[in-house]
């Protein structure tokens, strides 16, 4: 209970600075959820679903968290330039958890969750929270008690976004920092939006970030979102994102882990309405001592709905790549038709990949499957393409890129799908640590 | 009348549920040292087993029941049960050497002669009632080779392994030895509240062979019945077991109620240089089945292998699989699961698949299929990798579905009735596995696949 117990002595002493730099809304639900956290501390790597990260572990350093929302300057045009080329963005940077600006456009806001609960509670109260349980698990309970700010994305019914909305996250601090952010995306019925997130840190600090995002897709929507986690060694990141899908949707997320220190995301998709489909892609490449879990769950609860899961895992060096994966057909949802892959590629002695695709069924009439794979390169591609007078390395290189490829290749934004050729391709050549450009890199 | 007669077809469906009137000594109720000791002195174990016994028991006293499985297991009151049932033993302490005929009766019933001459050719029989073994039919003339085939009990005292164990099997194949029969050994639980809790060991030493069959039935009764058994097996360079389980148990009746608890321990190590290990089991019995037959591929370039067919009905619940644990190099499993689900039935494959650091070359291969039959019932499948070398190979994939319409239609227009149509595609389905039993168990397998699916259809 160490952990745990430097989080509860913070929120009692702080608990009165923590409400005047928030929404009222926000605060409502604090006291309840630290409660909840207090009850379920950490969970061990005995509870099932966190079996292959240590969350007491992560927590147990002392960050510093900015609850007195001190203004920390970021000169984004100076120390952000690996932007995706050729991509027409709307471009919003949020430096740790609070959105540099808010805008509201033809009834679409977005910007800072806190003003717009502030201004507008009646419309955002039947979302937030709601998905993210604080008594299901303690990160939530531990985000909803301390986030002060975060993102909303708010699409009303049947408008569109026109341009892709380009999310900076940059984690900006001279401390080590804990940061607690909060994303609520909502898209009413026949609301369309393509989302791009991009995790970045400045410093060459300690950051841990919490991030709980719920993701409301009304009937008839349409969402299309990518995250890239593109930080350092140092970074911790703990994701929970929720998505409740309504009829007749189409929801495709794709979750890309380049650069990081240990993270871990927990991805759970809602099917609510018939005739949805749902697409969950993920790829990891990782090395030094890079920690990625991806934990997902689809849950069928209605008939005729189908998912399709896909994720590539390139894992080097000490790396470990976790994959659990959860498919959950409710009784009655007939005519579900579920497909689950996840393949892994280990290139070093001391990597290490554990996974765990899940089947859950309760109803007859599904065609569901699962494959999962870890392995080397194939020995007789690599000696065919040494034939055809290809270097040994470059081969392997070549066919570490095929096999990431597949879900690369399946990202419908051309710039960003040409923009991560680039950059895996570069990291697999070894030529480049991060991506030029960068004042980090340097 | 008409009634009685759909109660007696019912009835039968469970055919190995009578129950033998034969004179039983069952120790009182509960669990504790005492009995432990007494249980021991019963069966005239030397001190170091006793030991073994005891500290088993008070390791298990601080442990508490898993709740891991995905089934709703009842809380066992392990109070509630008598650890020790002795049929063999007469009234009024007479001391025979002759079974009692109301015994040979019973395993005649279930088809297990106990008389060598009536045995089918090549079996060797070791035959156990709820805590005894009646008798190991074939001993002398498997001595002649050198091998040891016995109650576990009478092992203990001429030849040379937790706490309630009180019979079982044990086996010994010495250098270079192909056993010449098939082994088996019949479990029967007879006495009522009772558990059965058994143990079998088999030592397969270097360049030997042997095929190990086991079969279990019990008596239909109203309240659950425990069995909890531990199965070891070691293998020795170059040697080979096949061990291959025909589990029975009464499943309960149509509401869910009764039935065997099946909970069960087997695990398998290969020791030896290229040694083989390969499970088969046909699961159709019981109310509730959790075990996991694993092995643990400690010898350079041993194979193991998985085999399995779970079928659960009614409120049958069945949460089964294997662990294969890779430790040493160029080792090989492989693993192949059919689970069949009807009625409002839970059947769940889990397992898991290590490979450790000093495994090079590892070869994994698993595929676990799922048939449901109904719309209430559910097929679950959690896989496990755990890969800590970079030279494994590891592939598992799964698939659920139900029985097509379009292969249905194809067989009715073909005059076969939908239920034996889906006899017939069910039968296809298991094949793989039911391929890898001997052949008088592959019959009965087949016919237990079909007897278990009765009714599931219409």
């Amino acid at each position: 209970m160490i952990s745990e117990s430097q989080y509860i002595e913070l929120y009692r002493e702080c608990r009165s600075m923590i409400h005047q730099h928030s929404a009222p809304l926000m605060n409502a639900l604090r006291d309840e959820a630290m409660t909840d956290f207090e009850a379920q501390g950490f969970p061990s790597q005995k509870v099932e679903r966190y079996k292959y990260t240590d969350v007491a572990e992560a927590f147990a350093p002392n960050y510093g968290v900015n609850l007195n929302r001190v203004n920390i300057p970021a000169d984004t045009a100076e120390v952000f330039k690996c932007d995706v080329p050729n991509l027409s963005t709307n471009l919003l940077f949020v430096v740790n958890d609070k959105p540099l600006t808010s805008s509201t456009r033809d009834g679409i806001y977005i910007g800072s969750l806190c003003d717009f609960a502030i201004q507008q509670p009646d419309v955002i109260k039947k979302y937030y929270a709601q998905l993210a349980s604080t008594k299901a698990d303690a990160i939530n309970a531990l985000n909803t008690a301390l986030a002060q700010d975060g993102l909303l994305v708010f699409i009303p019914r049947n408008k569109c976004m026109e341009k892709t909305l380009q999310v900076v996250n940059l984690l900006r601090s001279g401390v080590d920092m804990l940061v607690n952010r909060r994303v609520l995306i909502i898209l009413e019925e026949g609301a369309e939006a393509t989302l791009l997130f991009c995790d970045h840190a400045m410093d060459q600090v300690n950051f841990l970030t919490t991030q709980v995002c719920e993701i409301f897709c009304g009937n008839n929507s349409h969402l299309d979102m990518y995250e890239l986690e593109e930080t350092h060694t140092s970074c911790r990141r703990f994701s929970n994102l929720y998505i409740k899908v309504g009829a007749d949707c189409t929801v495709s997320h794709n979750n890309i882990t380049l650069f990081n220190g240990e993270t871990r995301n927990t991805t759970d998709v809602l099917l609510t309405g018939e005739r949805s489909e749902v697409t969950l892609n993920g790829c990891v490449v990782a090395d030094k001592n890079q920690r990625v879990d991806n934990n997902t769950l689809i849950d069928h609860q209605v008939p005729h709905c189908t998912s399709n899961e896909l994720f590539k895992y390139v894992v080097d060096d000490s790396a470990v790549g976790a994959f659990a994966g959860r498919i959950l057909v409710r009784p009655d949802a007939q005519k579900t038709a579920s497909q689950e892959t996840n393949a892994n590629l280990c290139a070093s002695p001391t990597a290490r990949v554990y996974t765990q695709p899940m089947l859950e069924i309760y109803a007859d009439d599904v065609k569901c499957s699962h494959g999962s794979t870890v392995g080397v390169l194939d020995a007789s591609a690599l000696f065919y393409m040494q034939q055809r007078g290809i270097p040994i390395d470059e081969a392997r290189m070549l066919l570490k890129f095929a096999f990431a490829g597949q879900v690369i290749d399946a990202i419908r934004l051309e710039p960003l799908r040409d923009r991560l050729h680039y950059l895996i391709e570069k990291r697999f050549r070894g030529e480049l640590n991060k991506c030029t450009g960068c004042a980090l890199c340097k | 009348m008409a009634n009685e007669f759909v109660k007696k077809v019912a009835e039968e469906k469970y055919k190995f549920g009578f129950t033998t009137d034969v004179h039983t000594e069952i120790i009182d109720k509960g669990l504790n040292e005492d009995v432990i000791r007494l249980i021991s002195s019963k069966k005239g174990e030397p001190d170091w087993l006793l030991d073994f016994r005891l500290q088993a028991f008070r390791y298990w006293q601080t442990q508490t029941q898993p709740t891991w499985g995905h089934l709703r297991l009842p809380d066992i009151d392990y109070q509630a049960i008598s650890y020790y049932a002795d049929p063999t033993k007469k009234k009024g302490n007479a001391q025979s050497k002759e079974i009692d005929p109301e015994l040979m009766k019973t395993f005649d019933k279930l088809g297990i002669p106990l008389e060598e001459r009536l045995a089918l050719s090549g079996t060797a029989v070791d035959a156990v009632m709820d805590s005894v073994s009646v008798k190991t039919t074939f001993k002398e003339k498997l001595s002649e080779k050198g091998i040891i085939f016995c109650s576990i009990s009478e092992a203990v005292k001429n030849h040379l392994n937790s706490a309630v164990f009180s019979d079982g099997s044990f086996v010994y194949i010495p250098k270079n030895t192909r056993c010449p029969m098939e082994l088996s050994t019949y479990f029967r639980i007879n006495a009522r509240n009772t558990g059965q809790f058994e143990r079998t060991l088999i030592v397969c030493d270097e360049g030997s062979y042997v095929s190990y069959l086991e079969g279990c039935t019990a008596p239909m009764r109203d309240e659950n019945q425990l069995h909890a058994a531990i199965v070891e097996i070691m293998v020795m360079d170059n040697a080979e077991v096949k061990y291959s389980t025909v589990q029975n148990w009464y499943p309960g009746d149509a509401e869910g109620k009764g039935g065997v608890l099946n909970l069960v321990t087997k695990r398998g190590l290969l020791k030896g240089m290229n040694s083989k290990l390969s499970w088969t089991q046909v699961e159709t019995g019981s109310a509730i089945t959790w075990k996991y037959p694993s092995c643990v591929l400690q010898g350079d370039n041993s194979q193991a292998e998985f085999y399995s067919v779970a079928v659960t009905n009614n409120f049958q619940q069945a949460d089964t699989g294997t662990k294969m644990i890779h430790i040493g190099k160029n080792t090989r499993s492989t693993i192949i699961s059919k689970g069949i689900s009807a009625g409002r039935s839970e059947n769940s494959y889990r397992g898991l698949v290590k490979v450790g650091k000093k495994a090079d070359n590892a070869r994994n291969y698993s595929s676990c299929d799922s048939l449901l039959l109904g719309s209430r019932c559910g097929a679950h499948t959690f896989p496990y990798m755990d890969v800590q070398n970079n030279t494994a190979t590891m592939e598992h994939e799964a698939t659920t579905s139900k029985i097509s319409e379009d292969q249905l239609l194809y067989c009715n227009q073909r005059g076969i009735s939908t239920e034996e149509a889906v006899g017939l595609i069910v039968n296809g389905y298991a094949k793989e596995v039911l391929n890898k039993l001997p052949m008088e168990f592959a019959v009965e397998a087949q016919k237990l696949l079909s007897v278990s699916l009765e009714g599931t259809v219409g």
